[in-house]
């Protein structure tokens, strides 16, 4: 995965074929959730329903960004022996300035996330790209390949609290101004299934807003991507 | 022994090893949980680490919080928004120093948990513990008891796991969801059914309820 160093004329800040590699091979061939197995705690535990999980994949994205990028300014100057300590003071800087201001911005939605918006800090996906890429690129680089993970554990945050939510409680986007109420047993929702004709028969699975639905539905997601794209299968 | 004459002690250290299971209840520490579960003996040596590591930090930190950062404590002010940069320094030179012991004591287990060591300062289960600490403003003890026993609430759920893992291998799985896919599958069934203890209580089982 360690890209060799970039060669020296080139411009610092370009966006051609290789820089939008940086941002789109994280969303399949290199997911950090489904192919490499980094940060799943979060992803799991937020997961029940949308708006959590779009507020904390927008700070993931923002803490992986900006941590790949500090970290590759102070590449050389960073001593090896301490950089792990370097890389995580980066971290938990960021994790500050996002957990703060989530509290003054929409108190509701920190409360809820609770220690996962701390949890960022150890977050596999951050570190795990620091070590591998910042390290040796270059700072608008890093910035993209940080903002490539971010998007790709966002991705799939959104689609697991997609399939949650929907299942579990029968909303979409609750807790937001475009709450959307699909199906449920009250008049409120789109489809009333004490009255409807075809839908008499369904309720909410509350299975799934169990964390372990979460688990299922990533292992059946990992299912379906390496079926479509074999090269992932693993051998061993 | 004053802290197990504490009814709270024990209470606590039940609950957070089998109720409120770090991995199967709250999930945490899932990518060292799945990483390094394919033999149960590397599961064992890096469950014993986390309870150490767990067990330590989270008196350190108790203390830290309380004396250091808290308005009341020492320094008077209110420095808690320093909390995470000093919790993951805590833990990140305590992993150093098991690292260190484990290099001594046994260079075969150090051998084969390789790259893992290290990855315990990402995780999420020791700074979930330290978090979790603060935000249900445990005391002391309690913060020991909760960091035995949310490590070996680990500890045994990695041994579950590996052993799974290593008797799957015989089976048929279907090749797309070798490996990974049946891994996470497998500790959503074992979080389900970690869920059966959630009703008890371990107060009202010691008699403290009444």
């Amino acid at each position: 995965m360690a890209e060799t160093a970039v060669k020296k004329k080139e411009p610092v800040i370009a966006f051609g074929k290789k820089e939008r590699k940086l941002i789109s091979d994280p969303l399949n061939d290199n997911n950090p959730l489904t192919v490499q197995v980094l940060g799943i705690c979060s992803a799991l535990a937020v997961t029940s329903l949308i708006l959590p999980s779009l507020v904390m994949s927008i700070a993931v994205v923002f803490v992986c960004m900006f941590a790949s990028f500090f970290t590759s300014l102070l590449r050389k100057k960073i001593p090896n022996s301490v950089r792990m300590i370097v890389q995580l003071v980066i971290i938990a800087g960021l994790v500050t300035v996002v957990e703060f201001s989530l509290r003054y911005l929409n108190y509701p939605v920190y409360k809820q996330l609770s220690v996962y918006i701390g949890l960022i800090i150890t977050n596999c996906i951050v570190m795990g790209r620091l070590e591998a890429f910042a390290m040796a690129n270059n700072p608008w680089r890093s910035l993209l390949d940080g903002l490539g993970n971010g998007l790709g554990y966002g991705a799939i945050l959104l689609i697991v609290a997609f399939i949650r939510e929907l299942f579990g409680k029968g909303t979409l986007f609750a807790g937001t101004g475009i709450e959307m109420k699909i199906i449920g047993a009250s008049p409120d929702y789109w489809i009333n299934t004490l009255t409807s004709n075809w839908f008499g028969w369904y309720a909410n699975n509350n299975l799934m807003v169990l964390p372990a639905a979460a688990m299922f539905i990533i292992g059946i997601l990992i299912w379906i991507q390496r079926s479509w794209n074999q090269k992932l299968v693993d051998i061993s | 022994m004053i802290l197990l004459e504490s009814e709270g002690f024990i209470n606590i250290f039940i609950k957070a090893a089998f109720i409120e299971n770090m991995v199967l209840a709250y999930f945490l520490g899932m990518c060292s949980f799945l990483a390094v579960s394919k033999s149960v003996n590397t599961a064992f040596g890096l469950g014993l680490a986390v309870i150490f590591v767990l067990g330590i930090t989270m008196p350190i930190n108790w203390v830290i919080n309380n004396f250091l950062l808290e308005e009341s404590g020492l320094l008077g002010t209110d420095l808690t928004f320093l909390r995470f940069m000093l919790f993951i320094a805590v833990i990140a030179s305590m992993v150093q120093l098991v690292e260190m012991i484990i290099e001594k004591i046994s260079p075969s287990l150090y051998n084969s948990l390789g790259i893992f060591l290290p990855l315990i300062t990402v995780n999420c289960a020791i700074l979930g513990g330290s978090l979790f600490m603060v935000s249900r403003e445990y005391n002391f003890t309690e913060s020991v008891a909760f960091g035995l026993g949310g490590g070996f609430g680990w500890f045994l759920a990695i041994i579950a796991i590996a052993a799974i893992r290593e008797k799957i291998k015989y089976s048929a799985v279907p090749p797309a969801l070798r490996g990974l896919g049946m891994a996470f599958i497998l500790t959503g069934l074992m979080g389900v059914a970690f869920m059966s203890l959630m009703g008890i209580d371990p107060a009202a089982l010691s008699g403290g309820a009444n």
